[in-house]
């Protein structure tokens, strides 16, 4: 008998080890796009913005950087959470390989969930470094943006791993990034205050864990008020990121052992 | 008689209103190799997939190493290992490390891991490969390589679900060779397959399942001595032409199979046969001498091919 937590950690060394192969394709775009967003969004378009009124006071760029940071997060821990995840179950069947061994259903989530959370640390490190190399923000105010934003990560990995365990074909896969990410990505507070969105549009936002994520770490690297107070936003964030990696076990479960 | 490591009594497995297993009795007994023979569909695979600790049983009573797989499935597995029918190994990593990861499922130590791969990279031939990626491996050296890894925890009993499928003849006797080379280790080995010739092989005892029941068990030798005869006359006929009545046969052997384009004559002489055949002006366009095998049984117990 493996207890939960040994579990998960071989199975997050599992993951570990496979990324020391494949990190090669993760990085680029693990620093490249960061750079690619700010320039195009941060400082290209923030140009514009500032000569009419920037949001707080700021310049566009410094006010955006923290929010694409959250957003960043979202987009790593719904990415690793979709092909890795769909592989597991149905393409190299490694869930399979390892349900043979003593490693039971439960230490995949959380080995999983370990793993991803592993990954939103590096990549949001970068991103931090990233956003203090273009002057968006000081060292301490990307320091102080990192763990909301892991925490809006957490908030994804879960659902994202749920709806993947539910899914026969692999097209579904690519309708959540189109129909769910990118739209997320596009109108939770990133790029312009939610108060720009139509009014019916707004009460939507307020449903999105990235809503509160940007509203988070926001708050915590600009220290901009947020909506609501940072503890309801937290709280969100992780009551979403703590119950769907149950949902996930359960439909997990269901599928890998008939 | 020492205790049977698998005992299973009135085993089912229901998927819906579908039944995969049907009640089936067996033991396996230690340092044996036991089979279960049938075509696909039979039922083997889920049998497998429960005597692994993977898939709940349905009904009836299931003893793996001693132990309730419902509810010691992971103390089970511990001592289990599996190949499964579809290899599942991490293609982006090196041999070595597929092994290395996998003993580690086992919360095995890396030092003793590391000892374990030298010896299993030997046994498995494949020592020159062990710093390459598993992906541009061929099928034969994954099947290797997925035996070797369900030997990393020195299992007590080893489960191998149609191990040689899909390879070249080649490679399944390379296979062949390492299995025999474990139950000469005194590895207990469960095979399934739905070659007859694997089953002859490599089985000491086997049963013979057919849509989720076990319709004959026994050696493979006993097999074939109670259910068919010592040789068989196979009567090809040109496809499309009409293969003679069966009355035509009567009399000729001890049992007639009439198969499309084929007749099958259970004979112990078939020599004889085949000259009795000649005088009733029975013209196939060929005949064909061979031993029985455990196809003939499947056959006779079924009155179906064991390959569609």
């Amino acid at each position: 008998m493996v207890a939960p937590v040994k579990g998960s950690m071989l199975v997050l060394e599992r993951q570990a080890r496979v990324y020391k192969h494949t990190w090669r394709s993760s990085v680029i775009s693990t620093f490249l796009s960061p750079i690619l967003l700010l320039l195009a969004m941060g400082v290209g378009l923030g140009s514009l913005v500032d000569q009419r009124d920037a949001p707080a006071g700021l310049p566009y760029l410094t006010w955006l950087a923290p929010g694409l940071l959250a957003a960043a997060a979202m987009q790593t821990a719904a990415g690793d959470s979709a092909y890795p995840v769909m592989a597991g179950i149905k393409w190299i069947k490694s869930y399979d390989a390892a349900l043979a061994s003593p490693i039971e259903v439960h230490h995949l989530v959380g080995g999983h969930v370990a793993w991803v959370l592993t990954r939103l640390v590096m990549v949001s490190v970068v991103f931090g470094g990233v956003m203090t190399a273009f002057g968006a923000t000081t060292v301490p105010e990307s320091a102080l943006a990192i763990g909301p934003a892991v925490l809006t990560g957490f908030a994804f990995i879960g659902p994202v791993t749920a709806y993947t365990a539910g899914l026969q074909k692999e097209t579904g896969l690519a309708s959540l990034f189109r129909f769910g990410i990118v739209p997320l990505f596009l109108f939770s507070g990133t790029f312009f205050p939610i108060s720009q969105l139509p009014d019916w549009m707004e009460p939507l936002a307020f449903l999105t864990p990235l809503w509160h994520g940007v509203e988070l770490t926001r708050w915590a690297a600009l220290g901009l008020d947020p909506t609501l107070s940072p503890a309801t936003h937290s709280l969100v964030l992780f009551a979403v990121g703590a119950f769907f990696p149950v949902l996930a076990y359960r439909r997990l479960a269901g599928r890998l052992i008939s | 008689m020492p205790e049977p490591l698998v005992s299973a009594r009135g085993l089912r497995k229901q998927f819906g209103d579908f039944t995969a297993v049907d009640g089936i009795d067996f033991d396996v007994q230690p340092g044996e190799a036991f089979g279960f023979l049938g075509p696909n569909g039979a039922g083997k695979s889920s049998t497998m997939k429960m005597i692994g600790a993977v898939s709940p049983i349905s009904g009836g009573t299931l003893s793996v190493l001693g132990g309730n797989p419902e509810t010691e499935g992971p103390a089970i597995r511990a001592r289990l290992g599996v190949v499964p029918q579809e290899d599942n190994l991490d293609q982006e990593l090196t041999v070595e490390e597929n092994l290395m990861i996998y003993g580690r499922y086992f919360d095995l130590p890396r030092k003793e891991i590391a000892r374990r791969i030298d010896e299993l990279l030997e046994f498995a031939q494949l020592t020159t490969r062990r710093k390459d990626r598993v992906e541009p491996l061929s099928g034969g050296m994954k099947r290797r390589l997925t035996i070797a890894r369900g030997l990393i925890n020195e299992p007590d009993l080893m489960l191998l679900d149609e191990p040689t499928t899909g390879l070249d003849p080649q490679a399944r006797h390379v296979l062949w060779d390492r299995l025999y080379a474990l139950k000469q280790q005194g590895v207990t080995l469960i095979i399934t397959t739905h070659y007859m010739d694997e089953a002859e092989q490599l089985c000491d005892r086997l049963v013979i399942m057919d849509q989720g029941r076990i319709v004959a068990s026994g050696s493979p030798q006993d097999l074939i001595d109670e259910h068919t005869t010592r040789e068989v006359l196979e009567l090809r006929f040109a496809a499309g032409s009409t293969p003679p009545e069966e009355s035509v046969f009567d009399g000729l052997a001890k049992r007639t199979e009439i198969l499309q384009n084929r007749v099958v004559l259970y004979t112990d002489d078939a020599e004889r046969t085949s000259s009795a055949v000649n005088e009733r002006g029975i013209a196939p366009e060929s005949m064909l001498v061979r031993r029985s095998s455990l196809e003939d049984v499947f056959l006779t117990l079924t009155g179906r091919s064991l390959i569609d």
